[in-house]
């Protein structure tokens, strides 16, 4: 039982930590919450379900086809909703709006196109169950984990070992000594935004994939708790959100197994609140940029 | 001129900074702008640097007007910028900060080279290339931006206040490397509140008041001038 939930728990967090990492990607470097990157996940679903139910594409496919989408989602969010803004100086207040007009905008989007009903992906994605003993584990269960996991990698690759991403570690930290040392900032926040946008769009074909349940109102509640995440594990810090993502997605599944099913949500966000009030910067925030409002 | 800077009125918001600022740098000089505190020394810096937008007036650099070209852009045309107080990356390595001094180069072979002359400027950087910059001294973080800037390879070097809040043994070696960067070609316009220093390694001076250059000439003949002397160099 603990085994099982403890495997459950981990393809949960994958997916939430995910989430935040796109959040904190673009808290780094816009120092802004994108409130639209609840509506990105759902519209990832959403691309991904069409590509496999309508394309008839394997879930590797929709997958990746989810994440391009994902990324053309995120240029234009940026490109109209923020770029404009940005470029008069106005508070640092109206880009968050703006964000927020976007989710709307995107929410009404999905439900035009796709109907406010919830789909599903089809039987033959729901794969087999595996027992190993002590706890079993579906194929779903093991491409969602993996491909988390894999994205994870890849993203830190990105951040630690090429040129681009030390642009954008830089751009994170001081956007105006990043412009002096050369960097067009404005690029490397447009590929910032694109990324972020790219893994909500995975993971949420992921959620999709593991809850079998897709509706356009689903990006609201995961944005939340990617939000969640994000400032647990410290605004604009990627550790913190892949770590943070993981300790929600256990704290749920176990408050649902041991007893406290109706109170799924209360017991992760209590744990939250906890986490908050021992350590207000963030679990693994460092000094300077974590924890600024 | 390599550098000239015409009738340049710059501020921010409503406040004007800059009213009315001409000057020149020739190429291989080095130029030193002193004055106190809010005379509209790092303001004449960003405005250079296309940080902020003048509002009236051109920068012409080796004849062309840099316009409203963007920071990344004015890098690109060969121009670097040591900024006030230093503004090292804190939490990138020493090594990390010097590859982005570099950004828009692709040669790696130069590249690396580069690096080699900056840690043979600079042992000490050598010593805590893996360190985070954040943890380096006052001093060392100036080295570090000072080294960081020249990995662009630029021909013209803008100083902000290098000796700021630095022990004077440290100023003494910071101005030694001023000197040594600039024999090795490099142009420099320094902007320092340290006069006399700045004044002894400078070919050219201008001495800025609230918004307005109110002298310049030769350095030598600047530190001269009894008003500098009484203003900046502490009496006769």
């Amino acid at each position: 039982m603990f085994f099982q939930q403890l495997i459950n728990g981990l393809n949960l967090g994958s997916a939430y930590a995910v989430i935040a990492i796109g959040y904190t990607l673009v808290f780094g470097v816009l120092n802004i919450i994108n409130m639209a990157h609840g509506e990105v996940f759902m519209f990832g679903a959403f691309i991904g379900l069409m590509l496999v139910t309508h394309a008839g594409c394997n879930i590797i496919v929709a997958l990746i086809g989810a994440m391009v989408g994902g990324a053309i989602l995120g240029f234009f969010l940026e490109f109209l909703a923020l770029r404009p803004l940005r470029r008069r100086k106005v508070t640092h207040l109206a880009p968050l709006i703006s964000t927020i007009g976007v989710s709307i905008f995107l929410e009404s989007l999905a439900l035009q196109i796709w109907g406010p009903q919830t789909q599903s992906f089809p039987a033959q994605f729901e794969g087999s169950l595996m027992d190993a003993g002590l706890f079993k584990v579906s194929t779903i269960q093991i491409i969602g984990f993996g491909t988390a996991v894999i994205l994870m990698i890849l993203l830190t690759l990105l951040l630690e070992k090429t040129k681009i991403g030390k642009a954008i570690q830089a751009t994170s930290e001081n956007i105006e000594t990043a412009g002096l040392l050369g960097i067009n900032t404005s690029r490397i926040i447009s590929f910032t935004v694109m990324i972020a946008s790219a893994l909500g769009a995975a993971a949420g074909v992921l959620v999709g994939l593991s809850f079998n349940a897709i509706e356009p109102t689903m990006g609201m509640t995961m944005g939340f708790k990617g939000l969640a995440v994000l400032i647990m594990g410290g605004l604009g810090n990627i550790r913190g959100a892949m770590a943070g993502g993981f300790i929600l997605g256990i704290a749920e599944v176990f408050s649902v197994a041991y007893g406290a099913s109706s109170y799924r949500d209360a017991v992760a966000f209590g744990i939250i609140i906890l986490i908050l009030f021992l350590r207000p910067e963030g679990l693994f925030s460092k000094k300077g940029k974590g924890g600024r409002p | 001129m390599l550098l000239e800077l015409q009738h340049i009125v710059a501020g921010y918001g409503n406040i004007i900074a800059l009213k009315d600022i001409s000057l020149s740098v020739p190429e291989g000089a080095i130029v030193s702008l002193i004055g106190a505190n809010g005379a509209g020394k790092s303001t004449t810096m960003k405005s250079i640097m296309g940080i902020i937008k003048p509002k009236e007036g051109t920068v012409m650099f080796q004849g062309k007007s840099l316009g409203h070209k963007k920071s990344y852009q004015v890098v690109h045309e060969g121009i670097s910028l040591v900024p006030e107080g230093r503004q090292v990356l804190q939490n990138m390595s020493v090594e990390d900060n010097l590859y982005l001094g570099a950004y828009q180069r692709s040669d790696r072979k130069g590249i690396e080279e580069d690096i080699q002359k900056v840690y043979k400027k600079f042992p000490r950087l050598l010593e805590r290339k893996t360190q985070y910059s954040g943890t380096l001294s006052g001093g060392e973080q100036q080295m570090l931006a000072i080294g960081r800037a020249m990995m662009a390879r630029p021909k013209l070097l803008l100083l902000d206040e290098p000796s700021m809040g630095l022990a004077p043994i440290v100023v003494q070696e910071i101005f030694d490397v001023i000197q040594d960067i600039n024999k090795e070609g490099t142009t420099i316009l320094l902007v320092e509140q340290n006069a006399k220093k700045a004044l002894q390694i400078a070919d050219y001076a201008y001495v800025m008041e609230t918004g307005r250059i109110v002298l310049n000439g030769k350095a030598a003949d600047v530190a001269a001038n009894p008003q500098v002397t009484a203003a900046y160099l502490g009496g006769k």
